[in-house]
């Protein structure tokens, strides 16, 4: 499976320049090789996928990976647009709690099961994500805060909303066609990656076919200079955090559909945590710019293998934020300028021509002009 | 001259920085009790040459011995410490804070009880005296007080910092002239304390009232180092915008080409202002027609040039083009007005650093057409093959990313971006500013072929020379006015254009 | 002047004025005021000030019982953790970062904490250690952001998960403080004032340890050097470089303070409620981010009063009281009201930044 993933994202970059830029992405895959290799060590039978004679369904750890990673990379692949454009989106985990509220509440109270209604729950949840995405991007875009503290708000009222639509209670609710979403397959695949590789190449399509990716690189690496060539941002701003509702939405539901409940306080809890780590493991820089949403999906992988795994050896599921946060550190550590540098030098002695060996002039401002 | 010892003795001074020599042996020595300028154009390294010494940069080549001895600053902090204060344009105080506190701030006046404000505010208020500032309350807001008083603020700072050397990087820039006269005051009173004063500015009037001595710099050489009283203001402009040889003398001219003056200009605008950037200018341009934008720094050229553009949103004017009313107020009205407008800011306006060349050079075709309709790989190559090729774009590479491109090629390749968009007008703002002379003449020709072929053109540039040679028309603008236009022709030179800005000068 | 040292005394244990902390911080913010003559950076706290009134007037008419004494004890005592987390957000937010790890502090100080009490450690030293952990996050957040370039959002957010984390490393039950610990002893109810029936004017130890912080912060923030760059630095730090003040050491020390007094946060609330758990405290930072913006500190930095700050507390502790007592509220609403109250405190800052930029 890694392999499959890692053959097109290779073959997309041209030189050995651009493998050397998108480095850290090769390191998730590294560590994706890695942590499976540590299952595989504690159970050599790990990595087997059986197939249900009678069904046709696949099944065992790997499968049960793709299923576990359909969430992360949808609020993964929206948190990536975000933070390209400069942006962040906290609030993903509280929309997944919308979303799954709205979704339940309503089939619930619709009580029939029908197809019909399983899509009505889910179109509503969807369209009340998109809303709060928009809220999110109107707030940033035009009248000018601050990313971090206005999906810091929407964190924050998105819960109590989830919270207020099932008035305080972990609603449940009977309706197979949605159930089908998370617990069912098609040609063997679980059906909850199916869609989100589906909706993963969708984005992607419409993003690398149309000049939105083009845009939103341009406003995230220089916003000044993007404005004078008459890129108009607002617009562009407000799409990238409509759709990190909606996909934060989907990941709502998928997460909700397999058990038929929803959590107000436990759905998609600290899920921004993991987007944002599937981002800069996948070699987005925090700082906006270049994105790649073929990392970004690697990360999703990872952290869920990484979930995986933390069980697997037994060591409590509540402490894995600590080991997600070790590896924030180290990737924020390794994105540095003063880390960057001490590479750099060290790269420098070894090969003296290297031409991406940094600034010359560590000590001068990076803002500064250069005087001509 | 010397019966004093110099307090800043810089010699040979070099910095490089990848691609650019910023100072090539550049000598500087600053006397206690004088008031010394540094003059120069854009790019001349007057800034360079201050960051230099006070640690900023870090310098490849020279020394600087402060009071006699070598020194190396680490940083404006350090060079505060040895006694040099700098004071910039854009004040350095923080203007959430009172005016006592910017200037005690780390000299606070500490008692039993923590910082004894009644103590702290009565050094402030000596200090402010100290400069003929009674009339300021140390307990009021910084940001209640003129942007001058917060300049003369952050003098008293320094004098609080008990500084030998005051650096004033273009203090005057957004100052009237009672403010200008003002701190004058304060700078006589200080020289007369025997406080060695480095005053940065480009306004000649400013210059020649206040300084004693002047060092010129261009292109980041040393020029030479005068008195004020030996130099007239004509001689000075000239030793500070140079003149080309080699090259360009053999560059054709357009001097005494007069375009067909056809009935309604492409583009004219009466009034066209922006408060505090430029007062109401009326300007036309035809098509085939390069029109001059000639003035010193900080003469309002390239606010012109970015009201034309709708970069910055103009409050008063009526603009029109092709003889139809227009509204030109932001930079997607004028493209899709068929204006461009070429940054003098590269770094900052122009390029997207981490793009590719392709990527930067189809952006504005792409802006104009919107995200939904991009330009297939056909499309993109088709216009990188022809621009790279035609504006000769070294390595003519599509696919690396611009930052790693020299200065020249990346202004070539934002050249190429705004040609792509197919412009009837292009405003250039300082096209070939900071780059190789060969980068310079293919611009230069590049531009001429432009006008030939029918597209009108504003040209801005701080090398008059280059003004002259390549416009039929010159609006001249000095503080933030227009003071003339003139017709080019053989009887037009360099120096026509400076005498007129040094004559209307003195009137002002 | 006066009024800096003066100001915490006269806040909740002063008897004598009826108004209790209601006029307290009142009449020193408007003596501040005139002092500064009206300044549109004092606006947000005026603001804070005035809906913290109409909140106590509305309530006293529409539900009663809200200008008493234990009412407005509890206050203090129920929120006495939150003002001490909040003053010290005031510091980060005062040079323009932010502080998310401090909930998650609380949880795995307090976990540790009690267990280590729970296994007859000395009270002082499991105190002390208590504090240190706070400390340890905070330097580690310090040095992410100072050294490492990282956006304090995102150091401290790493903060949060590894304290998080760690916290469930120790335990996910709830793990409880034996009834004879020393540490108990922090919320030892002490009356002040003797009322009629129920209504006692009442403080403990750990709204004493609040107040006494909130005059030390005070105090080191208007009449120290160190108080004076953290406003230096959020004004501008380029500029605060530029004067040559110590950057790089105040801004590490504020993230210590932070995570310093998360800690102490985790002794006073641990001590009130005698558990701990690793799910203690999610969401906290939010209420101190919400507390010190709804008290008027900028979320860019340079401008606000760490008294504003508590004013911000009492206005989110006494929205809580009042979603409660009227009672058509459902308390799930709290968030959203908490959103919406920072929202529009938010917007209100950035309508005066940009007035500000205009003149």
């Amino acid at each position: 499976m890694s392999t499959a993933s890692t053959t097109p994202a290779r073959s997309r970059d041209r030189s050995l320049l651009g493998t050397i830029i998108h480095q850290p992405y090769i390191w998730a895959v590294v560590a994706l090789v890695l942590l499976l290799v540590i299952n595989l060590v504690k159970d050599p039978g790990y990595l087997g996928v059986a197939v249900n004679p009678t069904t046709g369904n696949l099944s065992g750890n790997l499968i049960d990976l793709l299923r576990a990673s359909a969430p992360v990379m949808m609020i993964a692949v929206g948190m990536t647009l975000v933070i390209a454009t400069r942006g962040i989106d906290l609030s993903v985990g509280s929309v997944m709690a919308v979303s799954g509220a709205v979704s339940m509440e309503f089939m619930s109270n619709a009580g029939d099961g029908s197809v019909g209604t399983a899509l009505a729950a889910a179109g509503l949840a969807l369209a009340i994500s998109a809303g709060l995405g928009a809220i999110n991007g109107v707030l940033v875009s035009i009248v000018g805060l601050q990313p971090f503290i206005t999906t810091l708000i929407t964190m924050l009222a998105g819960r109590g909303l989830a919270k207020v639509i099932t008035a305080g209670q972990n609603t449940s609710a009977t309706n197979e066609p949605f159930r089908w979403i998370a617990n069912g397959t098609v040609l063997g695949f679980p059906v909850v990656f199916v869609i989100a590789g589906v909706i993963v190449a969708i984005v992607a399509v419409f993003i690398r076919r149309s000049a939105l990716g083009l845009m939103i690189e341009s406003i995230g690496i220089n916003p000044k200079a993007a404005r004078m060539a008459g890129i108009r941002p607002i617009g562009i701003l407000i799409s990238v955090y409509v759709v990190s509702g909606i996909l934060a939405g989907v990941a709502g539901i998928f997460s909700v559909a397999s058990v038929m409940t929803v959590e107000v306080s436990k759905t998609g809890l600290a899920a921004e945590m993991d987007a944002i780590l599937a981002v800069v493991i996948g070699g987005t820089s925090l700082a906006g710019g270049k994105f790649s949403l073929t990392g970004s999906v690697i990360g999703a992988l990872l952290i869920a293998t990484l979930d995986k795994t933390i069980v697997f050896l037994s060591i409590p599921s509540e402490a894995t934020p600590a080991f997600k946060a070790a590896v924030i550190v180290v990737i924020c550590l390794l994105q540095s300028q003063r880390v960057r540098a001490l590479f750099a030098r060290r790269r420098a002695k070894a090969a003296p021509t290297d031409p991406g060996a940094g600034s010359p002039r560590p000590t001068a401002p990076r803002k500064e002009s250069v005087p001509a | 001259m010397a019966l004093t010892d110099a307090i800043v003795e810089m010699e040979d001074i070099s910095i490089e920085f990848p691609g650019v020599k910023a100072l090539q042996h550049v000598d500087f020595r600053l006397f206690p009790g004088e008031i010394h300028t540094l003059m120069g154009e854009n790019g001349a390294g007057k800034s360079t040459l201050i960051k230099a010494l006070t640690g900023v940069y870090k310098i490849d080549g020279g020394s600087i011995a402060v009071a006699g001895e070598p020194r190396m600053f680490t940083g404006t902090a350090d060079a505060q410490s040895a006694g040099i204060s700098t004071v910039y344009q854009e004040v350095n105080l923080c203007d959430n804070l009172t005016v006592g506190e910017n200037v005690m701030l780390g000299h606070e006046i500490r008692g039993a009880f923590g910082i004894n404000w009644r103590k702290t505010n009565e050094a402030a208020r000596e200090a402010l005296v100290g400069l003929g500032l009674g009339h300021l309350d140390p307990k009021q807001p910084l940001s209640s007080i003129s942007l001058a008083l917060q300049q003369l603020v952050a003098i008293s700072r320094a004098m609080v910092a008990k500084s030998k050397v005051l650096i004033l990087d273009e203090p005057t820039s957004s100052l009237d002239a009672n403010e200008v006269e003002g701190l004058f005051g304060v700078m006589r009173r200080l020289r007369d304390q025997g406080v060695a004063i480095l005053f940065v500015s480009h306004f000649l009037d400013q210059v020649y009232a206040i300084s004693d001595r002047m060092t010129v710099l261009r292109n980041g050489e040393f020029v030479g180092e005068y008195l004020t009283a030996d130099l007239d203001r004509t001689q000075l402009i000239s030793k500070m915008i140079g003149k080309d040889f080699g090259t360009l003398a053999a560059l054709g001219s357009n001097r005494g080409r007069v375009a067909a003056p056809d009935a309604t200009p492409f583009y004219s605008a009466t009034d066209l202002g922006r408060k505090g950037s430029i007062d109401p200018v009326d300007i036309e341009v035809h098509a085939g027609e390069v029109v001059g934008l000639a003035g010193l720094l900080g003469s309002g050229r390239t606010e012109l040039g970015r009201l034309i553009y709708g970069a910055d949103r103009p409050d008063t004017g009526e603009v029109r083009i092709g003889g139809v009313s227009a509204e030109v107020h932001s930079p997607i009205a004028g493209l899709s007005k068929k204006i461009a407008f070429s940054t003098e800011n590269r770094r900052d306006e122009g390029i997207i650093g981490d793009l590719t060349v392709r990527e930067n050079l189809i952006l504005a075709v792409q802006a104009e057409r919107g995200w939904a309709r991009p330009l297939s790989r056909r499309e993109q190559k088709e216009l990188c093959d022809k621009y790279l090729v035609e504006l000769n774009v070294r390595p003519a590479d599509p696919e690396r990313p611009i930052k790693n491109l020299s200065g020249g090629n990346q202004q070539k390749v934002l050249l190429g971006r705004w040609l792509a968009t197919n412009p009837e007008l292009i405003v250039l703002d300082e096209p070939t500013r900071g780059i190789d002379i060969g980068a310079k003449a293919e611009i230069q020709e590049a531009i001429a072929a432009l006008a030939e072929s029918g597209m009108s053109v504003v040209f801005i540039s701080s090398e008059l020379e280059e003004v002259v040679r390549l416009s039929e028309r010159i609006v001249v603008l000095k503080d933030h006015r227009k003071i003339g236009e003139l017709v080019n022709g053989p009887d037009v030179t360099a120096e026509t254009i400076v005498d007129l800005i040094a004559t209307e000068g003195s009137a002002a | 002047m006066s009024a800096l040292i003066e100001r915490p005394t006269s806040g909740p244990s002063d008897p004598s004025d009826p108004s209790g902390p209601a006029g307290g911080p009142h009449r020193t913010l408007l003596s501040r005021l005139s002092r500064l003559k009206p300044n549109l950076e004092t606006l947000p706290t005026l603001a804070a000030v005035v809906i913290f009134i109409a909140m106590i007037v509305y309530g006293e008419v529409a539900y009663g019982r809200i200008v008493q004494f234990n009412t407005i004890s509890n206050l203090f005592i129920n929120n006495a953790y939150l003002i001490i987390l909040a003053v010290g957000l005031t510091f980060v937010i005062l040079t323009g970062g932010v502080d998310l790890s401090v909930g998650a502090v609380i949880a795995i100080s307090s976990l540790v904490g009690v267990m280590l009490a729970n296994a007859g450690w000395n009270p002082i030293v499991v105190v002390v250690l208590m504090i240190l952990i706070g400390s340890a996050f905070g330097v580690a957040s310090g040095v992410l952001v100072q050294y490492f370039n990282v956006q304090p959002f995102i150091a401290t957010l790493a903060m949060m998960f590894l304290a998080r984390g760690l916290a469930s490393m120790l335990s996910t039950t709830p793990e409880r403080l034996g009834d004879d610990s020393p540490l108990r002893s922090l919320s030892t109810e002490i009356t002040v004032i003797n009322g009629t029936k129920i209504n006692d004017l009442v403080v403990t130890p750990n709204v004493l340890i609040a107040v006494l912080v909130v005059a030390v912060a005070a105090f080191v923030l208007h009449r120290t050097r160190l108080g004076r760059t953290v406003y230096a630095i959020g004004g501008s730090e380029s500029s605060a470089l530029l004067m040559g003040l110590p950057v790089v050491r105040t801004k590490l020390t504020v993230y210590v303070i932070s995570g310093t007094l998360a800690g102490l946060a985790a002794v006073v609330y641990t001590s009130k409620l005698g558990i701990a758990q690793n799910i203690t405290g999610v969401g906290w930072e939010l209420d101190a981010i919400a507390a010190v913006i709804i008290g008027g500190t900028l979320l860019t930095g340079g401008a606000g009063f760490v008294l504003g700050s508590v004013v911000g507390v009492l206005v989110l502790g006494l929205m809580n009281v009042l979603i409660t007592r009227d009672g058509s509220i459902p308390p799930e609403a709290t968030t959203i009201i908490t959103g919406g109250i920072l929202l529009v405190f938010v917007l209100l800052q950035r309508l005066v930044v940009s007035r500000k930029r205009k003149t």
